[in-house]
């Protein structure tokens, strides 16, 4: 029996390279706001002193007002579009019989796989040969061809945690299809639900790839960004906007996580 | 799909009394269906997005680019350069040496974390899965941009050596290399990395471990034999997950490659930026993900043979 525990045994020396992992994962995001309360115009040590006059600029930038609209309209949009298309795609794969089954999911997945330049590239041809322009929505378009995936593994596991005999139950006892979603199916999958949005936000919200080649005059924030970094000056300003938006990401992506795993837990092994 | 859907639906109508009724009945019936019915807009979507645009890049790969206008007769020239210029293919190469490495690197230092998590780790589970799973859904940009600020050359690195008084002169290797791009992409990948072997970790049937420690297996033994074989679907997947993006990464070679950090996505972004020669940006697009798909099927390949030999 002493040999079987050897497996659930605290292993120190793992342990130490755990937190060392975690910390490469970790520190390196940690120097943006540190230096965002710096008060240079260079992001160089020593430390100089604190400030928040690199917050209080970025405030009053109006371009970035307009951008951070424009992110979070399309962020909306397409989180919301991709959560749908998540909520029936993961009704079908998991609740009815459907033959190749496997090959279906494999095509809607495949956008976690392929380099984002080849998807991005390939819809600004298929825009630009409809003679549409190029504009928020054709972003939008594009984050929810990314976000799906992401929404359909969510809420996929989601339905996979509950029993279908709750829906059945509720057929049986007289109440139609659409009856039995919203007053069942629904509320059990309400959390999942949730989780997909938050997570297909942050997806939208951070994205640059697909945003810089379907991008009209219109910029999302990362756009934004990206055009800051080419002046030196600009640097703290961009530490500053982008530490808040790392704040944010994570409570929006630590929360997600935590609901899609909330009560599911005990049924579902693994993400 | 689908089409494939929207004809069942409508094709068998008999043209009884009440056709309308049958058909209906027969739907209601019908599981495959029902559960087509639902996946159809998600499916339809997905279609239109993906593999129709995939399709008019491939038609528009063989065209060529005159001026601002596109020569849509058929021709193979932009394939053509694609293998002869020696920069197209120097750069490919590179490409897939640096993800190459990267993808190595992440999976070797993922690994050991993904096994203390499934084996070792008893209490908040949960909070360690997650811990490892944010970082991925933070901001791509601010991460390589994070980077920047630490192998700058008034960086964090050289700042703060300089401060410790350890070096006189900034290092100008660390920022402007293929070294940063490997380690940029490294730590942006790294939650890709972790989860795949984790999961394939969390599923292996602890019983197998606890019979090989009963016949006499060894803590090394028992990992070559049993541990490291059932994990390497999450291995595999680790990787590929990990090696196919980043060959298509143009982000982090711009803001920490310099100019021997370029890679292929690079040269691709410029055929639709300043080159302004989309049929030829469209021939390397596919070009790229051809070998990648090559290479990463002679990977999977090669490591089953191998994993068969060990077990």
């Amino acid at each position: 029996m002493t040999d079987v525990a050897y497996i659930d045994r605290p292993n120190r020396p793992l342990y130490v390279y755990a937190i060392g992992y975690l910390a490469f994962l970790y520190i390196p995001v940690l120097f943006l706001p540190l230096f965002s309360f710096n008060d240079n115009i260079y992001i160089t040590f020593p430390l100089k002193g604190f400030t928040t006059q690199w917050y209080v600029a970025m405030f009053k930038d109006q371009p970035m007002w307009a951008a951070l609209n424009n992110s979070l309209r399309v962020a909306c949009v397409s989180s919301a579009i991709a959560t749908l298309l998540g909520l029936f795609g993961a009704k079908a794969v998991t609740r009815y019989r459907i033959p190749g089954v496997k090959p279906i999911i494999f095509v809607i997945m495949l956008p976690m796989v392929v380099p984002l330049i080849i998807m991005g590239v390939a819809l600004l041809i298929l825009v630009t040969r409809l003679g549409f322009n190029l504009s928020l929505y054709t972003i939008a378009m594009a984050h929810v061809l990314i976000s799906v995936p992401f929404a359909m593994a969510t809420l996929i596991s989601r339905f996979e945690g509950f029993d279908p005999s709750m829906e059945e139950a509720s057929s049986d006892l007289g109440a139609g299809p659409w009856s039995t979603f919203w007053r069942v199916t629904l509320p059990m999958v309400a959390p999942g639900v949730l989780a997909s949005f938050l997570l297909c936000f942050t997806i939208s919200f951070d994205e640059f790839i697909m945003a810089f080649f379907l991008g009209g005059t219109d910029p999302t924030l990362p756009i934004f960004i990206w055009g800051q970094l080419r002046f030196p000056f600009r640097l703290p300003g961009v530490l500053a906007l982008g530490s808040l938006i790392l704040v944010i990401s994570f409570v929006l992506v630590f929360f997600s996580l935590w609901l899609r795993r909330w009560r599911v837990e005990d049924t579902q092994s693994g993400i | 799909m689908v089409t494939e859907t929207t004809i069942e639906v409508s094709a068998p109508a008999p043209r009884t009394r009440s056709w309308r009724g049958r058909l209906h009945a027969l739907y209601l019936r019908s599981d495959t269906l029902k559960g087509f019915t639902l996946l159809s807009p998600t499916l339809l979507v997905m279609g239109l997005t993906m593999c129709i645009p995939f399709g008019i890049m491939v038609v528009m790969s063989f065209w060529t680019q005159i001026g601002f206008e596109f020569d849509t007769a058929f021709s193979l020239v932009n394939y053509v350069e694609a293998v002869e210029r020696p920069v197209y293919r120097a750069l490919l190469l590179r490409s897939l040496t640096i993800s190459a490495i990267c993808t190595v690197a992440t999976v070797l230092l993922s690994y050991p974390m993904a096994y203390y998590v499934a084996f070792h780790v008893r209490k908040h589970k949960m909070a360690w899965i997650i811990l490892m799973t944010v970082p991925f859904f933070s901001s791509y940009l601010l991460r390589i941009f994070a980077w920047k600020v630490i192998l700058g050359y008034n960086g964090v690195i050289n700042s703060g050596l300089k401060g410790l008084g350890l070096i006189e002169q900034p290092l100008a290797f660390l920022l402007y290399s293929p070294t940063a791009v490997v380690i940029t992409l490294a730590h942006a990948w790294a939650a890709f990395a972790i989860l795949p072997i984790y999961i394939s970790l969390e599923k292996i049937d602890r019983s197998l471990i606890e019979a090989a420690t009963d016949l006499g297996d060894g803590p090394v033994k028992r990992f070559l034999g049993i541990t490291l074989p059932l994990s390497m679907p999450g291995v595999i997947a680790a990787s590929l997950m990990i090696f196919i993006p980043t060959v298509g990464d143009y982000v982090t070679p711009t803001l920490v490659g310099g100019p021997d950090g370029l890679m292929i996505a690079n040269l691709i972004q410029a055929q639709f930026g300043l080159v302004n020669n989309w049929p030829m940006g469209a021939a390397l697009a596919l070009d790229m993900m051809l070998v990648v798909a090559v290479v990463s099927l002679l990977y999977i390949w090669l490591t089953r043979k191998v994993t068969e030999n060990i077990a």
